[in-house]
C-alpha cells in the first residue's frame, strides 16, 4: 500500500505551506500520528503527522519548498513495495495533481444557525455518529481548533466548532455577557442544530461555558473535556484580558498575544492581523468588554465551577499547558477525584495549538473511551 | 470563505452601509446621482467612476447632484457638517481642490479650534489622485502633502480594498474634516473585504511585510509597487520591511521609528512631487529621531518636480516604479546592481 503525505490544510484560509524541516529520515518507520515534518503557513507554524503506519520511502519536498494544500510532501509505503512503484506513484501524482482552484480553495465552509434571534456560526467536520462540540476561549473563534478539528473528525464522529456570542461570525450582542447567558446561547444553538447529546470540549472561557452547559443538562452531555479552562479557580491574568480588549494596533496587541504561548515566536504578523481584523468589526470590543466585566471583574474569575463539578455524573478530562501564563496550571487539579488530569509540557495557554499532536491524542482516546 | 471586492466596490459598500446605519450621512458631488452614460435615474452611473452607484435608488433624498462649482458644494458640505449632518462630498480630482481652499483650509479645518471646541465639522471629502490613466497634468496630481500640512485636517490614503472600507467608515464617523484619497489605478484592485462594518483607526500604520535589511515606507499605489520590489530584492537576499502609514495626518511615527531602529536603513516611496512631500517629511522625522540608528543616508523615490506629462511614455517614466524602488534599497544597503 502506498500512501501520500500531503500538505495539510490548517484553518479556513490556508492555501499553501512552506516546508521548514523534515523531522525524520527517509526510511524511518512511522506510526499513525508520528511527527514527520514542520510546516510554516502565513498564519502559524505546525507539525505534519503521519497519516498511517509505514516506512517514509520518499521525502519528495525539499526544505524551503512552498506547496499548495494537498501537494506532495512525501510517500509512505510498506518496506516490500519496489522503488519503481514508488517512483511511478510520485510521477503520476505530480502529473495529475491540480491544486484547489481559487474559487474552491475555501474547502470546508462555515454555516450559521439561528436560535432566539441570535446567529451562531459553526464549522462541521465528519459525518454521522456522536457529536463533539468545540468551544473556543475569550477573544478567539472557531479557528482556535485549526490543528484539532480535522484530526478529531471522522466517519462516525461529527465535530462542530462554534463561535461563542460576540466572537467570530456569531451575533455580537452578548447581553450582560454573563456565563449563564453565554451558555444559554450555545444551548439554543445546539438545540437548533438538533444535537441531543454531545461531547463538550471547551478551551479557557469556552471551558467554563462547556462546564456550565454540562451542569445544566448532564443527561445530554456524553463527556466534558476542559482545556486550560476558566471556572476552576479565582486567579486569571487580568493584564492579559485588559490588554486584549484595549489593544487597537499591532504594536499593542502582539506582546499581549505572546502571553498565550510558551514560545512567543508562534505569534506571526498574520496571526496578529487576523485577531485585529476581528476586533475592528462593529460591536466586538463592546462584546468583549461586557464579557470581561461580567465573567472576569478586576482580574478575577466571577464563577466557581470546580465544586459544582465534583458531583457530576459525566466523564471529565482536564488538559493544561505547563507554561500557562493566563490561567495557572494548578487549577487543573481543582476538579475532584474522578477527573483525568493531563498537564502538557512545552505549551502555554493554547496547548491545542502548541502541543496539538498530544492534545489530539488525549482527546481522541478520551472520546473513544466514552463512545464517540 | 473570505469575500473579494474591488477597491471601488469597497468604497461603495462603505458609503451605503454607513447611510443605512446613520440617517445624518448625506452625499454631495458632481454627477454622483446620474452622470456619464446613465439611462435615467434608476440606472444611475453613480459618479464619474461609479463609487456612488445605487445610493440614489435607496436614498433619493440624501444624495445631491451639485453644479460644477466646487467652491459652492464644498462650502455647503462644510456648513451642513457644522450644523448636524455628516456629509461625504465627492470632488472628482484633487487637482480641482484649489478653487475651494478657503472652505477647506480656512473654514472646515479651523472651526472647532476657533469656537473653542463648541463647533465640530464631521465632513469627509473623497477625491481621486495619481497618474497612470493618461489624464494629463490637471487630473493626475498627488496633492496629499498640501492637506497634511494643515492642522485640523485628517488625511487618509488607503492602499487596498480592505483598508479602503475600514478607513472610509472611520472617516465618516470622525468628528473632524477628513480628506480621503483614492488612487484611480487602484480602483480595480481586488482583495478580501468583510461584509460587516468595521473601522480601522487613524494613525495606525500597517506593516505589510517583515524584513530586517531596510525599511520602505510607501503610500497608496506605491505599496503594491514596493511589494513587487521587495519580492525581487528577496531573491537577492535583501529583506525589506514595508510600512504603509495609511494616514499621513495623524502619522504613526512610532511604527516607522521602531522599524528603522531595527533595519538602520530607510527608503520612502511617495508618488507626489519631491519638495515638501511625505517623503521629505518622513526623512526629516527619522533624521531627527533615529539619527543614531541610521547606517546609511535615507533615500526617497518620488515623481520629479514637474507637472504630470500627457505623453504615455513620459507619464510611465514619471511615476515611481518597482525597479526604481529596488535600486534605492540596493543603494541604502550598500549592494551593487544585480549581475
Amino acid at each position: 500500500v502506498i500512501a501520500k503525505l500531503g500538505m495539510p490544510k490548517w484553518g479556513l484560509n490556508m492555501r499553501e505551506g512552506a516546508l521548514v524541516a523534515w523531522l525524520v529520515e527517509e526510511g524511518a518507520e512511522l506510526a499513525l500520528g508520528d511527527e514527520v515534518a514542520e510546516v510554516e503557513t502565513e498564519k502559524i507554524n505546525g507539525v505534519v503527522e503521519s497519516p498511517g503506519a509505514g516506512v517514509l520511502r520518499r521525502r519528495v519536498a525539499q526544505v524551503g519548498d512552498v506547496l499548495p494544500v494537498g501537494g506532495l510532501l512525501g510517500v509512505l509505503a510498506d518496506p516490500g513495495v519496489p522503488d519503481a512503484e514508488i517512483d511511478a506513484f510520485v510521477a503520476e501524482f505530480q502529473a495529475t495533481f491540480v491544486p484547489e482552484a481559487e474559487e474552491e480553495e475555501a474547502g470546508p465552509a462555515t454555516e450559521t444557525v439561528t436560535a432566539g434571534g441570535r446567529t451562531t456560526r459553526y464549522l462541521r467536520r465528519g459525518e454521522g455518529g456522536q457529536a463533539v462540540v468545540l468551544l473556543h476561549g475569550f477573544g478567539g473563534d472557531l479557528e482556535t481548533w485549526l490543528f484539532n478539528q480535522e484530526a478529531l473528525a471522522g466517519p462516525g464522529r461529527s465535530v462542530y466548532a462554534l463561535d461563542l456570542p460576540g466572537h467570530g461570525g456569531s451575533s455580537k450582542d452578548v447581553g450582560s455577557g454573563s456565563l449563564a447567558e453565554l451558555a444559554a446561547a450555545i444551548a439554543g444553538a445546539l438545540d437548533a442544530l438538533g444535537l441531543d447529546r454531545v461531547h463538550l470540549v471547551g478551551h479557557s472561557l469556552g471551558g467554563a461555558v462547556a462546564a456550565e452547559l454540562a451542569l445544566g443538562r448532564p443527561q445530554r452531555t456524553a463527556s466534558l473535556a476542559l482545556i486550560a479552562s476558566a471556572g476552576l479557580g479565582s486567579e486569571i491574568n487580568g493584564e492579559y484580558l485588559h490588554g486584549f480588549v484595549e489593544a487597537e494596533s499591532r504594536r499593542e496587541l502582539k506582546p499581549v498575544l505572546e502571553l498565550l504561548f510558551a514560545d512567543p515566536d508562534v505569534v506571526t504578523r498574520d496571526f496578529v492581523e487576523d485577531v485585529l481584523r476581528t476586533k475592528r468589526l462593529d460591536g466586538v470590543t463592546e462584546a468583549l468588554q461586557a464579557i470581561a466585566d461580567s465573567c472576569f471583574p478586576e482580574g478575577t474569575q466571577a464563577f466557581a465551577l470546580a465544586e459544582r463539578l465534583a458531583g457530576i455524573e459525566v466523564p471529565v478530562l482536564v488538559i493544561w499547558g505547563a507554561d500557562d501564563r493566563i490561567v495557572p496550571p494548578t487549577h487543573a487539579r481543582a476538579v475532584a477525584a474522578g477527573a483525568r488530569v493531563e498537564v502538557v509540557g512545552g505549551a502555554g495557554h493554547m496547548p491545542q495549538m502548541e502541543a496539538a499532536h498530544e492534545v489530539n491524542r488525549l482527546l481522541g482516546e478520551f472520546l473513544g473511551a466514552h463512545g464517540a | 470563505m473570505a469575500r473579494k471586492l474591488t477597491f471601488l466596490q469597497a468604497v461603495n459598500e462603505a458609503l451605503l452601509q454607513e447611510m443605512r446605519r446613520d440617517p445624518t450621512v448625506v452625499v454631495f458631488g458632481e454627477d454622483v446621482v446620474g452622470g456619464s452614460g446613465a439611462g435615467g435615474e434608476m440606472d444611475a452611473w453613480g459618479g464619474p467612476m461609479g463609487a456612488t452607484k445605487g445610493i440614489h435608488a435607496e436614498f433619493p433624498d440624501r444624495i445631491l447632484d451639485a453644479p460644477i462649482s466646487e467652491s459652492a458644494f464644498i462650502g455647503a458640505a462644510v456648513g451642513s457638517a457644522a450644523s448636524g449632518l455628516r456629509p461625504v462630498a465627492e470632488l472628482m480630482f484633487v487637482d480641482f481642490m484649489g478653487v475651494c481652499f478657503d472652505q477647506i483650509f480656512n473654514q472646515a479645518a479651523k472651526l472647532r479650534y476657533m469656537f473653542g471646541g463648541k463647533a465640530r465639522v464631521p465632513l469627509v471629502i473623497r477625491t481621486t489622485f495619481g497618474a497612470g490613466i493618461r489624464a494629463a497634468a490637471q487630473h493626475s496630481e498627488c496633492l496629499y502633502p498640501l492637506f497634511t500640512h494643515i492642522p485640523g485636517l485628517k488625511v487618509v490614503i488607503p492602499s487596498n480594498p480592505y483598508d479602503a472600507k475600514g478607513l472610509l467608515v472611520r472617516a465618516i464617523r470622525d468628528d473632524d474634516p477628513v480628506i480621503f484619497f483614492e488612487n484611480k489605478v487602484l480602483y480595480a484592485m481586488e482583495g478580501d473585504v468583510p461584509e460587516d462594518l468595521y473601522t480601522i483607526p487613524f494613525g495606525e500604520a500597517n506593516v505589510v511585510r517583515d524584513g530586517d535589511d531596510a525599511t520602505v515606507v510607501a503610500l497608496g499605489r506605491m505599496v503594491p509597487m514596493a511589494e513587487q520590489a521587495a519580492e525581487a530584492l528577496a531573491a537577492e537576499g535583501i529583506e525589506c520591511e514595508i510600512v504603509d502609514p495609511r494616514t499621513t495626518s495623524p502619522l504613526d511615527e512610532e511604527t516607522i521609528y521602531e522599524s528603522v531602529e531595527r533595519t538602520g536603513r530607510l527608503v520612502v516611496v511617495d508618488e507626489s512631487n519631491p519638495r515638501c512631500s511625505i517623503a521629505s517629511d518622513v526623512c526629516a522625522l527619522v533624521a531627527q529621531n533615529c539619527f543614531s540608528d541610521l547606517r546609511a543616508a535615507p533615500r526617497t523615490v518620488t515623481a520629479p518636480h514637474t507637472p504630470v506629462p500627457f505623453s504615455p511614455v513620459l507619464e510611465d517614466a514619471y511615476v515611481p516604479s518597482a525597479e526604481r524602488i529596488a535600486d534605492a534599497v540596493r543603494a541604502v544597503v550598500g549592494a551593487g546592481a544585480p549581475a
